[in-house]
């Protein structure tokens, strides 16, 4: 077997971990609905733990895969769509590892939306963009090619996180004025701390757009000799910074705090996925690195 | 004012946001007032930004004239209706339309008339003392109450050390009790003023740097050179402020250019790894030096940058009349048309033969016959190159002062000699073969690159390369990067340094002591601040609250 048909055993296996921690934590999703139902104290549950550890090893195989990919391209494995999809979602995986291991907050119960955020994203990839290892074109082969895609990517897994509190927010607060919602969000924190933590995750995710922004243009002037030309990529980088300024800036702004910002990160998460995915595949532009034709 | 009036933690606004109340006469200055009040609100802040993120979605959709002009052309094409309506709202020019420059100028007027206020009001607070400590602390956030057995003079010197230590700005008043207030953070105001000030730093080094810079493309066969004047260039974008001074007078030789592919990968057969321009740069005072140009890793040199953006093959053509005079001998760009290097070009020839003719070529680097008999390109080096020609004759319409291509014949009004269309052979050629030109019009040659030491074995350097170079000059480049560092310094402090004001009570003669806090702007470690300050008061226990 080759390194690459290594790598794709190993992506397989993850994938199949994930399902399995997918539904773990569904499960306590169900669990937290039923006590709600059953008026009893939610205490967390053992699906709860079981899916953070299964998430956990999923992820470490998905490592070891985009490790495995990194060493038969002899390259870092984020050069085109497949690679991008393969190390942006290990990233998101990480992010969410590492923030609830740092966080005093337990924010376990975002697992479902990560890990099936992550299954989907891993299946089209694997389906879809799968490309045979190539080397890189010239234009890539920089260092900035490592650190820009590396920081995006990394933000990308602080907006997901954000955008699942946002989403949680919104109902949250709808379920605090109407009462309506799924009963398990009576298990979670109430709507103004589920802000607080999104507008925390949030403000991460915008400090590395800010950066990848920054190092996008060190890069572009290097290799296509300008450092912002208005490129298709370069449009929708900036139109999300600008969407998380508002974000930041609804936050502050009477009025706007609460279901209006929530819906800003709501639509600034969806036009990172947009840009990572209609914008590479249909859009023309100099970044054309999918890697598809 | 410090902050606008709709400032999350300002006090409320007016009902009727701000507007002239009725009783007063609506006169112009009112209503300035009223409008500049608006303009510099939070509100209109968020607003212009969403609105400039929604205005910069059409340029991602429709092609720009700036980045892909032939894009622009095409569409003209294929949307002949729908094109000029675009074009009349700007949409081929978005980001320099007059609907996108009208938000973003608007954003930056708010950002100053919002900022500017700030700035001095912040440089009072940062001058002045922190206010006195409220009467009540009780309803404040994080409020704990400790019992103390040291004396009041203990701990208000175990407060004021703790709190010093932990970088708070200390003032002690005695109000009431004896009691310290302190403040910390003010960095994070500063790190939000740099950060919007740096935005308008930005903004003003691009503007500069588009202003007084250029750029200009040219392409350059190997052995060739280039002179930075204005005449040398094939296309030229100066700046608005820009003056033809600016142009130092170094020139650029073209010594090699080496392309290398992949040649093992099977599923990346011919694709380039690696371009390496080597030139020899000599400097406005006569100096040589040798130099060498990348993708990646221009050459920077007399201010200006020079880039490798593109390449293909430069077939060196011979034409010569019956009697073997030589009309016109050039190694001839031909323009790549896809990955293996088909390539096509043109030459073009007004004088010294019986008529004007022009040919058409096509150029294969390792020719190659499809199942229709075409040939294409099976790999982009030059492994078994051929340049194929058709010939026209008629008016090559040069003299009409109509600006022309060099890479385009219109052949509208000239008669084809040969080629399939009128059904004879174009003519074929390898490096170092000849050939006649259909009516006796004379003879054309395919240098050999190498001349003497040509072989038909190995066609390596057969035919010359060109690179296209770009040629930048922006003279606020350094500035620009500047602004957008300081922009991210003062982000990082202002989003994570927290700001915070924390008072130390003593009342009862020292038995008791109240702390509290406030958050100015978001801090998840409010309580966590006034647990460790407590913690390091003398001998003291908690009766209310929690200490974390
Ligand atoms: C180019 C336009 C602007 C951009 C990109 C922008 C971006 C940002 C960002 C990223 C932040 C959060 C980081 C920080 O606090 O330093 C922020 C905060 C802030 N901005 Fe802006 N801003 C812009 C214009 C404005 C304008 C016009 C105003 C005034 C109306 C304004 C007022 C504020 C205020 C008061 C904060 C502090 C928010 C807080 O306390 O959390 N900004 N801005």
């Amino acid at each position: 077997m080759t390194l690459d048909e290594l790598s794709l055993v190993a992506l397989y296996s993850a994938m199949a971990v994930y399902a399995l921690a997918f539904m773990a934590f569904a499960i306590d999703l169900a669990r937290r609905s039923a006590t709600v139902e059953r008026e009893l104290e939610y205490r967390t549950s053992a699906s709860l733990r079981v899916g953070v550890s299964l998430t956990a090893l999923a992820a470490l195989l998905h490592f070891a895969a985009a490790m495995l990919r990194g060493f038969a391209a002899h390259r870092v494995p984020w050069a085109n769509m497949y690679e991008f999809a393969m190390t942006g979602t290990l990233l998101i995986v990480s992010v969410f590892l590492v923030v609830i291991w740092v966080s005093k907050v337990d924010l376990r119960f975002l697992g479902t939306f990560i890990t099936g955020l992550v299954l989907l994203f891993l299946g089209v990839a694997s389906v879809n963009f799968y490309v045979a290892v190539v080397p890189l074109p010239p234009a890539l082969q920089s260092a900035w090619l490592v650190i820009h895609v590396f920081v995006a990517t990394s933000a990308t897994g602080f907006f997901a996180l954000g955008f699942a509190l946002s989403v949680l927010q919104l109902l949250q607060s709808r379920r605090e004025t109407a009462g309506t919602g799924p009963r398990f969000l009576a298990t979670l924190p109430d709507a103004e701390r589920l802000e607080n933590f999104a507008y925390r995750i949030n403000i991460v995710g915008f400090i590395l757009w800010t950066f990848t922004l920054m190092a996008g243009a060190i890069w572009a002037e290097r290799a296509w000799g300008r450092y912002w030309g208005w490129d298709t990529k370069e449009v929708w980088t900036f139109i999300i910074w600008t969407l998380f300024a508002g974000y930041i800036h609804a936050r502050a702004t009477r009025g706007w705090r609460g279901t209006r910002a929530s819906w800003l990160a709501i639509v600034g998460f969806s036009a990172v996925i947009f840009n990572f995915t209609v914008v590479n595949l249909f859009f023309k532009g100099l970044h054309a690195y999918s890697g598809l034709s | 004012m410090s902050r606008p009036s709709d400032y999350i933690d300002s006090r409320p606004e007016l009902p009727d946001g701000g507007a002239p109340a009725r009783n007063v006469p609506l006169n112009a200055v009112g209503w300035a007032r009223w409008a500049w009040t608006q303009l510099t609100s939070m509100r209109t802040a968020l607003v212009l930004l969403l609105l400039l993120a929604i205005a910069a979605v059409p340029g991602s959709l429709v092609p720009q004239r700036s980045s892909d002009p032939n894009g622009v052309s095409q569409y003209f094409v294929n949307n002949p209706q729908l094109a000029p309506v675009l074009d009349w709202f700007g949409m081929f020019e978005v980001y320099s339309s007059v609907w996108f420059s009208a938000i973003y100028i608007l954003l930056f007027i708010s950002l100053i008339g919002c900022v500017v206020p700030r700035a001095k009001h912040h440089w009072e607070a940062m001058r002045s003392q922190p206010p006195a400590t409220p009467m009540r602390l009780d309803r404040l956030p994080g409020f704990v109450t400790l019992e103390s057995t040291a004396t009041s003079d203990e701990t208000m010197a175990a407060a004021e050390r703790a709190l010093r230590t932990a970088r708070y700005r200390v003032q002690r008043f005695d109000r009431d009790a004896p009691s310290l207030s302190a403040e910390r953070g003010y960095i994070r105001e500063t790190g939000n003023l740099v950060f919007h000030l740096s935005l308008v730093g930005v903004l003003v080094a691009v503007a500069f740097g588009g202003g007084f810079g250029y750029t200009g493309q040219r392409t350059v066969v190997s052995g060739q050179s280039f002179v930075n004047t204005l005449a040398s260039y094939d296309s030229f974008n100066p700046g608005r402020w820009f003056h033809d001074g600016q142009l130092d007078p170094f020139s650029v030789r073209l010594d090699d250019l080496a392309v290398t592919y992949e040649t093992e990968n099977s599923a990346a057969l011919g694709q380039p790894i690696d371009y390496l321009a080597s030139v020899t740069v000599t400097e406005p005072d006569g100096s040589e030096e040798p130099r060498a140009i990348r993708v990646n890793d221009p050459l920077r040199t007399n201010g200006a940058d020079i880039y490798l953006l593109g390449n293909g093959y430069a077939p060196t053509l011979t034409v010569r009349d019956p009697a073997g005079n030589v009309v016109f001998t050039d190694s001839v760009p031909f323009l790549p048309q896809d990955a293996k290097l088909t390539s096509l070009g043109v030459i073009k020839i007004p004088d010294g033969l019986a008529s004007q003719i022009g040919m058409v070529g096509f150029f294969y680097p390792t020719q190659a016959e499809g199942a229709n008999k075409a040939y294409y390109s099976a790999f982009p080096d030059l492994e078994y190159p051929m340049v194929t020609l058709n010939v026209f004759s008629g008016d090559l319409g040069l003299d009409a002062g109509k600006p022309t291509s060099v890479y385009q014949l219109d052949t509208s009004t000239m008669t084809q000699l040969n080629g399939r269309k009128v059904g004879t052979e174009s003519i074929e050629l390898r490096p170092g073969e000849t050939e006649d030109l259909p009516n006796g019009l004379g003879t054309v040659t395919f240098d050999d690159a190498r001349g003497a030491n040509a072989t038909t074995s190995d066609y390596t350097g057969s035919v010359k390369r060109f690179a296209s170079l770009q040629i930048h000059h922006d003279p606020s480049r350094t500035w620009v990067l500047v602004f957008s560092l300081t922009a991210l310094a003062g982000l990082l402090t202002s989003l994570f340094v927290a700001r915070r004001r924390l008072w130390v009570k003593i009342l009862d003669d020292g038995r008791r002591i109240e702390l509290a806090g406030l958050a100015r702007g978001d801090d998840p470690r409010l309580e966590s601040a006034i647990a460790d300050i407590s913690r390091q008061l003398p001998s003291s226990r908690p009766t209310e609250g929690t200490v974390g």
